[in-house]
């Protein structure tokens, strides 16, 4: 129950992970130690693609024993451009310009994404689409629910919203 | 998690891929069956039609772009025509991880050779032999189906290399669950000294035929050629019969599916300012010092 699935790494990149419970959280472990371990010998944060490649190979490692865990990284890049990618459980980077589903509710995601979401959006046009098409997808999941959680990346900083959502 | 208990001066873990979870694995996909407390997540194949020719002048490689998840399509426009060298390609079917993976290490032994050897192209050779026996060492268990083309100072060579290690060098070349339909535009078209124009189009046509008879396969059409004198033309997305965003223009999207502010009913919010970058004292713990 109200279970951290949504990591952030730094201002301006955060982490989706979806799968067992476990895994999910020693991957948020191990990624926020490397991102240390880089910030402090680089003295520079970590770009998304360097984050992707990085999160990319740490899954590929454990080819033949994977993490049980799908990531979705969202974030802006060096230029303040929007960043979007996805991989599966081990490492197979997918990068679009719309939009990334992971999880359970995924087919559900997938067909509520396809409907509501079109190009440009501002970010509470955003924050609004987002949150419907997530919680209509969850109350068509058994797996999935309990509230919801929706981060903004800006410019100027993350919004983030909790949202009212059934509770069985 | 030696990883964080490990000092970094101690001996690093071992390379080459790590085998710490295959127990558990085994034990929660069987307790997975027992119960079924819902589906374990699956590796991303590409259902692919994949192919090679050799022309006159050099080689053409080409491939579709769809890229599933079981019966889903997980991307739509996937890259499936990987960089070997300056003057040697690879297409690549099977699971996704693994074609990207092992395509990307032996480009990184193939430039390191390069490095060495003060050359600035490689054999096919070469990159065929490091790409079959990285696959026999591991009994098939990357499941990477790869044609490999390119050229060198001995002529265009073509190679298809299959999961467990084997190899074929041929004049043409099909592969992934969509090679029999484009293998069938091959045997009808295919003859010996093509002109580029004439084998661009053969190589068009072949996947189209897996874009469209083969269900794993779709999208777009990638083609590379690869000439003689060490010119590569990428010809990414160079055909699109499935794009539909000229459709949707036409579509009057009803105003109902654009979310008005104050649809969702928000229970908390937080807004986090940006800060200068690096740590900051919000991301520690303070604690007052001891005395």
């Amino acid at each position: 129950m109200d279970f951290k699935k949504i990591f952030r790494m730094n201002d301006k990149l955060y982490v989706g992970l979806a799968g067992l419970a476990t895994d999910v959280q020693t991957l948020d472990q191990l990624l926020r130690f490397r991102m240390g371990l880089y910030e402090l010998r680089e003295e520079r944060e970590m770009s998304p693609q360097v984050f992707t490649n990085m999160l990319s190979n740490l899954l590929y490692e454990k080819r033949f024993g994977p993490y049980f865990a799908e990531p979705i990284i969202a974030g802006l890049d060096e230029n303040e451009k929007p960043y979007l990618a996805t991989m599966d459980l081990i490492g197979a980077i997918s990068k679009t310009k719309d939009f990334v589903v992971a999880g359970t509710a995924e087919g559900n995601m997938y067909g509520m994404c396809e409907t509501l979401w079109k190009p440009d959006m501002d970010e509470e046009e955003l924050f609004e689409t987002i949150a419907q098409a997530l919680l209509a997808s969850v109350d068509r999941d058994a797996l999935s629910g309990w509230g919801g959680v929706v981060h903004i990346i800006t410019k100027k900083g993350v919004i983030t919203r909790e949202l009212k959502g059934r509770q069985d | 998690m030696s990883e964080f208990t490990l000092s970094p001066t101690s001996t690093p873990s071992p390379p080459g891929f790590s085998f710490d979870l295959t127990h558990r694995n085994a034990l929660i996909a069987q307790s997975a069956a027992a119960n079924n407390p819902g589906k374990l997540p699956k590796a991303l194949k590409t259902g692919t039609t994949i192919v090679g020719l050799v022309y006159s002048n050099g080689i053409v490689l080409g491939a579709d772009t769809r890229s599933t998840n079981d019966t889903t399509v997980a991307d739509k426009n996937c890259d499936k025509i990987h960089y070997i060298a300056p003057n040697i390609y690879c297409c690549g079917a099977g699971t996704a991880a693994d074609t990207e993976k092992t395509t990307e290490t032996i480009a990184s032994q193939m430039e390191l050779l390069r490095l060495n050897c003060g050359s600035s192209t490689s054999r096919v050779v070469t990159a065929c032999t490091l790409l079959k026996r990285m696959l026999f060492r591991h009994q098939g268990y990357i499941s990477a189906a790869l044609i490999l083309g390119g050229c060198d100072v001995n002529g265009p060579h073509l190679y298809q290399i299959y999961p467990h290690g084997s190899t074929g060098k041929l004049p043409f070349t099909t592969m992934g669950s969509g090679s029999l339909a484009a293998m069938a535009v091959f045997e009808e078209g295919y003859r010996d000294d093509l002109e580029e124009g004439e084998a661009v189009e053969l190589v068009r046509r072949a996947i189209l035929a897996g874009i469209w008879n083969d269900l794993g396969s779709g999208s777009n059409v990638d083609t590379c050629v690869i000439r003689m004198d060490g010119s590569v033309e990428m010809g990414r997305n160079c055909v699109t019969p499935n794009d539909v965003g000229v459709l949707r223009e036409k579509v009057v999207r009803s105003s109902v599916l654009d979310m008005k502010r104050g649809t969702t009913a928000v229970i908390g919010e937080s807004f986090r300012k940006r800060s200068g970058g690096g740590v900051t004292l919000e991301d520690v713990v303070i604690t007052e010092m001891e005395t």
